[in-house]
């Protein structure tokens, strides 16, 4: 039983009579919506709204009922709501004085102009510029911060340190291992396919020598660690944003810096370089495996053609890298984390783009790594 | 469904709640008629919360029966229980407003979900609901972590009241509130209570709520319900009740009849 109403318009004795009836509810609003629209409204006369057939009434009914009220004195009517049975009386008065407020305009912005277009790439760029700028000034307290630390090394935070070390290193073994293992498979496997057609099978130990120790194991582990810690450090610090934990801290005498920051951006720069290190190896491993089983080259063969292929240089120009893409996780991921406002929704969207920046500069690290070490010829 | 006055919309029976092996509520039973406004009251961890959350189907009772508007809450269908949802409205303790939603929007949640309204309508209706609160027009637009605590309550309460609910749960409405905000809230409680024609249920601990809006109150104590009129209660000798109603909040509250 779908409730129903209406409203009529009539005249009678050189008035205009609008008999409104039935159910006014929410339920109904559409459908009261769309007729009250449909009607033509009078100008200048007297209008009596009949009231005497609603049986049921509700806020969004007595809204349509002011609404129509309003609409009709706007245009010069002389308006009386007539025969409301009683009941109802105190919820029309208190939509009356409270409720009548007409909706604000949404500003919309202009999204399919071309100057619409021409301002969001500008209010894009502005936006980016002026992350950046926030990021080195967050890079600059973290600094401050630090080089008090090094007149103090008592307020060092030692077990959280480590506890850090432990969650983002430690843990993360298990999966940086396979990926690389995995790595190490899919570059022998295609090296050799390539190779072979110059009979130069050999050479995939070369390849997979070079590539896996300068870029692959640590570009591999700092995108794996971007996406597995410095999510998590954003998340941890931004529920604790949302909670207003930050802020005690602070009122608590405690630098949110020094209690939080820095034992993570320890812990992950301690920690990098060794799982950098044991990516190399797993990725190496996953290499000779398959050039063993593919290529016929045994596990003694594979490693005199690998000393010749690297040297501790290769190892190095890798490793090397290692602490700088921690820091830029660690700092990228805490300062994301900080910049959360108190929502839950913010939380979410702010680790999002944690990952993404911390990746991108990642890699931009890393390209600025090689035009320098090109230019050192390393 | 019949709507003679006297009816019971909310109906307990022989409730028992526990957490694992810690019973919160032992038989409980409770009447809520049409169009008052009950308070439920009690020391923390009584489970004055629990109870709400339960008769609103949030949380499984162990066992009991709990009849909402003549419907058995334990035992609905999908469709039966979302028809009943419809029926009320729930202000839970913070608001619980949705974060990533301005105000209007999440006034529009429930209208959207089920009703086919014009989107003009609906802007219409959410700021009719967001005067009808008290909040100022400007608050359609902004986001819940912009709003001071007393507003996003009072935008829970629009929330809550969108449909134009039959009975209203309040969680603690007051509580975190200054005391002219608190006594602003009571009021447009029983405002709004006396023009729609609401049941309340509210869970609170704020003794000036209590005398200001409730017809009956229930209090929970040794894992049972005593309900009464708030005279009654103030006669009552068990040791915690007294002490909660005569106790030198609870002398303040009181109005000067009541000695």
């Amino acid at each position: 039983m779908a409730p129903a109403a209406t409203i009529l318009a009539s005249e009678e004795d050189g008035a205009t009579v609008f008999r409104a009836e039935g159910e006014w509810l929410v339920v109904t609003a559409a459908e009261l919506d769309r007729r009250l629209r449909d009607l033509t409204m009078p100008q200048g006369r007297q209008v009596t709204v009949d009231l005497s057939g609603v049986d049921r009434l509700d806020s969004a009914g007595a809204w349509l009922l002011l609404r129509t009220e309003h609409e009709l004195e706007a245009r010069g009517n002389q308006v009386a709501l007539a025969n409301l049975q009683a009941r109802f009386t105190p919820l029309l008065e208190q939509v009356r004085s409270r409720g009548v407020t007409e909706p604000l305009p949404h500003p919309v912005p202009p999204h399919h102009s071309f100057v619409g277009f021409l301002a969001r790439v500008g209010m894009v760029t502005m936006l980016l510029a002026n992350r950046v700028y926030h990021i080195l000034g967050f890079t600059g307290l973290v600094t401050v911060t630090l080089l008090r630390l090094f007149r103090q090394p008592r307020r060092l935070r030692l077990v959280a340190t480590l506890v850090q070390m432990e969650v983002v290193g430690l843990d993360a073994m298990p999966i940086v291992g396979l990926l690389s293992f995995l790595i190490g498979v899919v570059m022998a496997y295609q090296g050799a396919d390539q190779l072979r057609r110059f009979g130069a099978e050999i050479y995939t130990v070369n390849l997979l020598g070079v590539s896996i120790l300068r870029e692959l194991g640590v570009l591999l582990s700092a995108i794996i660690i971007a996406g597995r810690s410095g999510s998590a450090f954003t998340a941890q610090i931004g529920t604790m944003q949302v909670n207003e934990e930050i802020d005690a801290l602070r009122t608590l005498g405690l630098d949110p810096i020094e209690v939080l920051v820095l034992p993570r951006l320890f812990g992950l720069t301690l920690t990098l370089p060794l799982l950098v290190f044991y990516a190399d190896f797993m990725g190496i491993l996953g290499g000779a495996l398959m050039s063993w089983l593919v290529l016929d080259i045994n596990i003694p063969n594979f490693l005199t053609q690998l000393q010749s292929a690297v040297t501790t240089t290769t190892l190095w120009v890798g490793v090397v890298k290692a602490p700088f893409f921690a820091s830029i996780i660690a700092l990228v991921g805490c300062f994301e984390g900080l910049n959360v406002t108190r929502s839950a929704e913010s939380v979410g969207r702010l680790t999002t783009q944690s990952v993404v920046e911390s990746i991108f500069f990642v890699i931009v690290t890393d390209a600025a790594f090689s035009i320098v070490f090109s230019m050192l010829k390393v | 469904m019949a709507e003679q006055p006297g009816d019971f919309v909310i109906r307990i029976r022989d409730l028992v709640n526990a957490f694992g092996s810690q019973v919160i509520h032992d038989g409980v039973d409770l009447d809520v008629k049409r169009g008052e406004v009950i308070g439920i009251v009690g020391g923390s961890g009584t489970g004055k919360s629990v109870m709400l959350r339960t008769v609103v189907g949030l949380n499984r009772p162990v066992s009991g029966s709990i009849e909402v508007l003549g419907r058995d809450v334990l035992h609905l269908n999908d469709d039966e229980r979302h028809e009943l949802e419809t029926q009320w409205g729930v202000l839970f303790q913070d608001g619980a407003l949705f974060s990533s939603l301005t105000v209007a929007q999440n006034i529009e949640v429930p209208l959207k979900e089920d009703l086919r309204l014009p989107e003009r309508l609906m802007a219409e209706i959410a700021a009719c609901k967001i005067g009808m609160v008290g909040l100022p027009p400007e608050a359609a637009d902004k986001f819940p972590a912009q709003l001071s605590g007393g507003m996003r309550k009072r935008a829970g309460l629009a929330r809550a009241l969108a449909l134009d609910p039959q009975i209203l749960f309040l969680d603690e409405p007051t509580a975190g509130l200054d005391p002219i905000a608190a006594a602003a809230f009571d009021q447009l409680i029983k405002d709004l209570q006396s023009s729609l024609g609401l049941t309340v249920f509210i869970v609170t601990h704020d003794l000036d709520s209590l005398f200001a809006i409730c017809d009956r109150v229930a209090v929970l104590v040794d894992k049972k319900i005593k309900v009464g009129t708030l005279e009654e209660h103030l006669r009552d000798d068990h040791p915690w009740i007294h002490s909660y109603f005569h106790g030198p909040r609870g002398r303040a509250a009181h109005p000067a009849e009541m000695h």
